[in-house]
């Protein structure tokens, strides 16, 4: 039963409480730009949380023989190989969505979360339960893609999936679409209000802040 | 150890991860798994993607035909398709022996290929096939629409695009890039619809015949040219080389010539 519960909250952890985009603010830069319309925020988050499993399950199998010296190479090959596997597969069975993601996927290679959670947590635990915590934080991922995603595509076109929902003034309806918000400044702006919200409900998530004003702060990513 | 396994993968295993024997088989074993995965995907879902990919020349060949002023009603009247032929880019004649059925096998054959001397080879091709297959558009007799495949190096790769001429065979009637790996944003632009809305009207030669068309360095000040894309001189660069090279004696230069004569 306690077993059952530790999986329970390694998979539920990482959805808001530990978020890897809100709270450790990883893998930003795919979020932003994939996030126009749901469908390609709904294929980028399946894509990332598919390779982020089996890149954790794989690399917690070899664990305990990857030598030291070669261990980030060893896992940037296991997550590039699935990366391009993956992107093989939208290629042939959703070419539409591979087209519109276009240079995204093969980025996922490069997202410090996938590396993050392989490197932190896959290489010091089991299989089973690297698994469960990369699922977990693949989701927690998706679920910020998903409601920026959603946003983005309702306020900017008034549909949701390519269905139109709120009526447009063109058609006669009352909404003007939001053409700001297909815009990458918008996605910014979203993910700002998103993090400003979750730490808002969940002080804890605050940072302290590094210095006090009126120090002049160095530019940060 | 009192007793040493016999088993070589046990013992690989039991070796301390820093030794350098470990390291390197490790370093070459999840090369090799990655390989053969990456391998059997590829291999395995190629032929799905080259029907994706024919799908979708054969729908950018349609927006590029509805494109063009006055073609959709031409497309009803002669039936609403476009004969497709097998030109023997040599000669500028229909090829005898080759069909579109037959085309892909013959250009599996290195005998239909001809290599370019590197002085003539502006669109860095290296050989190009002796047959192509271009998309006809008559009207009576007449052609009024040719539609000719292209393709040359881009900044970043292979840039293959579908040019379309009016019957004159000087006029575009529109392009269409089928493929390309330009820098998205910046290169990548040449497959946006703004830009290729410059192309339809322009003229590729002058009176005498000479080929004058080219990609401008910012707007285009002349009927020969289409504006060029800010930040990308070198995809523009290779768009103008691509077009010279195949509407030259080396391209389509020998088809063009028997059209406009009468004799295609």
């Amino acid at each position: 039963m306690a077993q059952r519960s530790t999986f329970w909250s390694t998979l539920t952890e990482p959805l808001v409480r530990q978020n890897p985009v809100t709270l450790q603010i990883l893998g930003i830069c795919s979020a932003l730009a994939v996030t126009t319309s749901l469908a390609t925020a709904l294929t980028m988050s399946a894509s990332l949380t598919a390779v982020l499993t089996l890149a954790a399950g794989l690399i917690s199998v070899i664990r305990n023989h990857i030598p030291g010296t070669i261990r980030l190479i060893v896992q940037i090959v296991i997550i590039a190989s699935l990366v391009i596997v993956i992107d093989q597969i939208l290629q042939a069975y959703f070419a539409e969505i591979s087209r519109a993601l276009s240079v995204y996927v093969g980025l996922i290679t490069t997202n410090c979360l996938v590396l993050g959670r392989t490197e932190a947590y896959a290489t010091h635990n089991p299989p089973g339960r690297s698994m469960v915590d990369a699922l977990g934080n693949g989701l927690g991922y998706s679920l910020v893609l998903l409601v920026i995603g959603g946003v983005r595509e309702l306020f900017g076109k008034g549909e949701l999936m390519g269905q139109q929902v709120l009526p447009l003034v063109e058609q006669g309806g009352w909404f003007t679409p939001l053409s700001l918000m297909l815009l990458p400044p918008a996605a910014f702006f979203l993910l700002g209000l998103l993090v400003w919200a979750i730490r808002t409900v969940q002080p804890e998530q605050a940072e302290a802040p590094e210095h006090s004003p009126p120090l002049a702060r160095e530019g940060e990513e | 150890m009192e007793n040493p396994d016999r088993n070589p993968w046990r013992r690989f295993l039991a070796l301390p991860n820093e030794s350098r024997s470990k390291t390197l088989i490790m370093a070459f074993l999840v090369s090799a798994v990655c390989a053969v995965l990456v391998s059997t995907a590829t291999v395995y879902l190629r032929p799905i993607q080259a029907a994706n990919r024919a799908a979708e020349e054969q729908a950018r060949i349609a927006a590029l035909v509805r494109g063009v002023p006055g073609m959709s009603t031409l497309l009803e009247e002669s039936g609403g398709t476009l004969s497709t032929v097998v030109v023997d880019l040599e000669t500028g004649r229909a090829a005898t022996d080759v069909t579109g059925e037959t085309l892909e096998a013959a250009l599996a054959d290195a005998a239909n290929w001809t290599a370019i001397d590197p002085a003539d080879d502006l669109a860095g091709l290296g050989q190009r096939p002796d047959y192509a297959q271009v998309y006809l558009l008559r009207d009576g007799e007449e052609i009024s629409l040719i539609l000719l495949p292209v393709a040359g190096q881009g900044y970043n790769g292979r840039i293959e695009a579908i040019l379309a001429l009016r019957g004159d065979m000087n006029t575009i009637a529109g392009i269409a890039i089928t493929s390309h790996s330009e820098t998205p944003g910046l290169g990548g632009r040449i497959d946006e619809a703004a830009w290729q809305a410059g192309w339809p009207g322009k003229e590729t030669r002058d009176s005498e015949g000479t080929i004058r068309f080219s990609v401008a360095r910012g707007a285009a000040s002349s009927v020969y040219e289409v504006d060029g894309i800010t930040g990308a001189t070198r995809t523009s660069n290779a768009m103008t080389k691509i077009m010279r090279f195949w509407l030259g004696p080396e391209g389509y230069g020998p088809l063009i010539g028997a059209i406009r004569r009468g004799e295609f």
